[in-house]
């Protein structure tokens, strides 16, 4: 079997020579179809990648419903951000294995150098994220110095920050910089922590800042955020006046609870805690409306955001009916070349080939220009996406080729160029091989 | 080796229905050389072509060395053809991009041999045709009686029972197709069965036997009216 398969080649080889141009009209042809499409892959790959590997179906996304009654509709989604009190209260009660609070914000950020009266540095506006001690455990942060803050430090709201390696290199110009001390907001606070390179894409834990492109560079307690007044940054949805948006018992939902769920038992407790938590509210007089909760880990969350632009999933569409031109132009090629060697098939029969032998060594050529195609595919998806990187778009930075997507791409290419040549292949190996003979 | 009995085929169109081949029945033996004659259309190509297991047949029976080919698919008729067959065709379809060495591999290619046997026969071929030294020569560079030889060449090197020859002559001179005739004999004269369809008179003559065809029927003019299939048309000399 090999030793035919490698004649197939053989002779794959020599009838591509045969005919340069046409040959490289077909390479070409399938290139551009699968440079284009392998490229709006590629971006939605990465748009839609699991952003935690191995821990994405064991967090989940807490939402509960504490909005007025009037306007309630049946099946209706809740809130998809917590108050203060419910997730200040939830964080307490610690039902889940581990359990997060957080929001997004910013703040000017500048080293305090020993001895030194003023920074020799200005003040650096970063992204940050205000949060509570669990996330770098939940979220697998690693730590090139140091580590997160306690549950004791959330308690007190103590002064204390974790800085990325990144931020650590700027400010210090070191990263071993765990007990010294950085001006937030103009609040001193100290260094417990320096997060090594992690990135999360897409951002799943706070897509109301956006779901690419997000760089915190500072964490720091929630409860010393609210504090000392530090700024916070997302979305707010509130359904009544309130003088403080931000206080405890204000009527706005504006918090992110993640939370830790070991098992599908454990998920389904802690779904049960929440409709009880939820009915005991309402019992209370704080909620108005039924119990409507939900719990989704990180893959269903994402998938009910659909973070995913519309534009990409349009550019896909795009470039697979720009695929399918390409091979109705290959089968025409092939069909083409293929009809003019009637005679040499007939010649190939008469001496001995099966109709399948000869299919087979039709298939062998197209799947011979489907790599070749595939390889030029692979550079033309390269060039698509390093244009994609130029682009002002929040993901336009992930869009580079990973091997995942390099094999599917030289994969896409021999299964267009096997399509395209089934129906040549089939129309070529039932030529009548007597009125071949007889017409040479 | 080859028996027909009540053999026709019909070429069918929406408007026309041609029969080619009217209820032949002949039988040819191991070692026989016969000349297949007739005029234009009469069903020459055709017959060669059932011969041959390259058109299937549409009514009778048609035994290859024992084996009923009616009932074998397409693989198997290959396998047969493969096995049993060389062709020689009047215009050497040899594969132009191929040299002499790869053309004359092309049907051991199917068999299956190992390369080394593969180069074995090969070599056996072309040197029985004279051509030995010519292995890496590109059929464009000889004429078009060596190109005839090379085409034997092919059809012998899987050493075929039967040797079947379309007009093997009809693109030569005088010389060449002498040549290729004392060609044909020898392979005869080695034990293999040669069927060769021809238009011309003196190379028919030359064969053992003559079977002539008019309008799809036979008569077989060297063994009398016996295998001549019933209600045919008469027939005549060749000559």
């Amino acid at each position: 079997m090999t030793a035919v398969f490698g004649y197939y080649l053989e002779l794959a080889g020599r009838s591509l020579r045969r005919h340069v141009v046409l040959t490289a009209l077909m390479i070409a042809t399938i290139g551009f179809g699968v440079g284009a499409s392998m490229t709006t892959l590629t971006v939605l790959h990465v748009l839609s990648r699991d952003p935690i590997p191995g821990k994405s179906h064991e967090l989940y996304y807490v939402q509960l419903d504490p909005r007025k009654a009037g306007g309630a509709a049946p099946d209706e989604e809740p809130e998809s951000q917590l108050t203060r009190a419910d997730a200040e209260a939830l964080l307490r009660a610690g039902r889940a294995d581990r359990q997060a609070m957080m929001v997004g914000g910013n703040a000017a950020v500048e080293p305090v150098t020993e001895g030194a009266a003023s920074s020799a540095l200005p003040a650096s506006m970063v992204d940050a994220r205000w949060t509570s001690a669990d996330l770098f455990a939940m979220f697998e942060v690693p730590f090139a110095a140091g580590g997160g803050w306690t549950a004791e430090d959330d308690a007190r709201a103590a002064r204390v920050v974790v800085i990325t390696r990144a931020l650590a290199e700027k400010l210090f110009g070191a990263v071993a910089v765990t007990g010294r001390t950085v001006r937030v907001n103009g609040i001193a606070m100290r260094i417990v922590g320096v997060i090594d390179r992690w990135s999360v894409s897409p951002h799943f834990y706070d897509l109301t800042v956006g779901a690419y492109g997000i760089d915190e560079q500072l964490f720091a307690p929630f409860s010393t955020s609210r504090a000392l007044q530090f700024g916070r940054s997302g979305d707010m949805n509130c359904w009544a006046y309130a003088s403080d948006l931000e206080a405890v018992g204000a009527p706005c939902t504006w918090i992110q609870l993640w939370v830790e769920l070991g098992s599908q038992p454990r998920a389904a407790a802690y779904h049960d805690f929440l409709v009880q938590y939820s009915e005991d509210e309402r019992k209370a007089g704080r909620f108005e409306r039924p119990p409507n909760v939900r719990l989704r880990d990180v893959t269903a969350w994402l998938d009910h955001k659909q973070i995913v632009p519309d534009e990409v999933h349009l550019q896909i569409a795009i470039a697979f009916g720009f695929l399918a031109v390409c091979l109705i132009n290959t089968v025409g090629l092939l069909l083409t070349k293929f009809l003019r060697r009637s005679a040499e098939i007939g010649v190939r029969r008469a001496l001995g080939a099966s109709r399948r032998s000869i299919f087979l060594q039709l298939l062998v050529e197209a799947g011979m220009i489907g790599v070749a195609g595939g390889v030029l595919g692979l550079g033309l998806a390269w060039l698509g996406l390093w244009a994609v990187r130029h682009q002002p778009t929040s993901y336009a930075e992930l869009a580079r080729l990973d091997l995942p997507m390099l094999a599917a791409t030289v994969a896409l290419a021999v299964a267009s160029s096997l399509c395209a040549g089934l129906l040549p292949a089939w129309r070529g190996c039932h030529l009548p091989p007597a009125i071949q003979l007889k017409s040479q | 080796m080859l028996h027909m009995k009540d053999v026709s085929k019909v070429f069918r169109t929406e408007m026309v229905e041609t029969h080619a081949l009217r209820r032949l029945t002949l039988e040819i033996r191991d070692t026989e050389f016969v000349a297949v004659t007739g005029p234009s259309g009469s069903g020459k190509s055709t017959f060669l072509n059932i011969a041959g297991l390259l058109e299937e047949l549409t009514g009778g029976e048609y035994r290859l060395d024992g084996v009923d080919v009616s009932r074998l698919d397409d693989r198997q008729r290959s396998r047969l053809r493969n096995e049993k067959i060389g062709f020689v065709f009047q215009s050497f379809n040899l594969i132009p991009d191929l040299d002499l060495f790869d053309n004359v591999d092309v049907p051991l290619r199917y068999r299956g041999f190992t390369s080394g046997e593969r180069r074995r026969r090969i070599e056996a071929a072309l040197e029985q045709v004279g051509l030995r030294s010519r292995t890496r020569h590109y059929p464009a560079e000889l004429s078009g009686g060596q190109q005839q030889r090379v085409a034997i060449a092919r059809a012998i090197a899987g050493a075929p029972k039967l040797l079947l020859a379309d007009e093997p002559t009809g693109n030569l001179d005088s010389q060449m197709a002498r040549e290729i005739m004392q060609l044909l004999e020898g392979l005869n004269a080695q034990g293999t069965l040669v069927v060769m369809v021809t238009h011309d008179p003196e190379i028919a003559g030359r064969a053992q036997r003559n079977i002539h065809l008019v309008d799809g029927v036979a008569a077989d003019l060297d063994r009398g009216p016996s295998l001549i299939a019933p209600g045919t048309a008469a027939a005549r000399p060749t000559a």
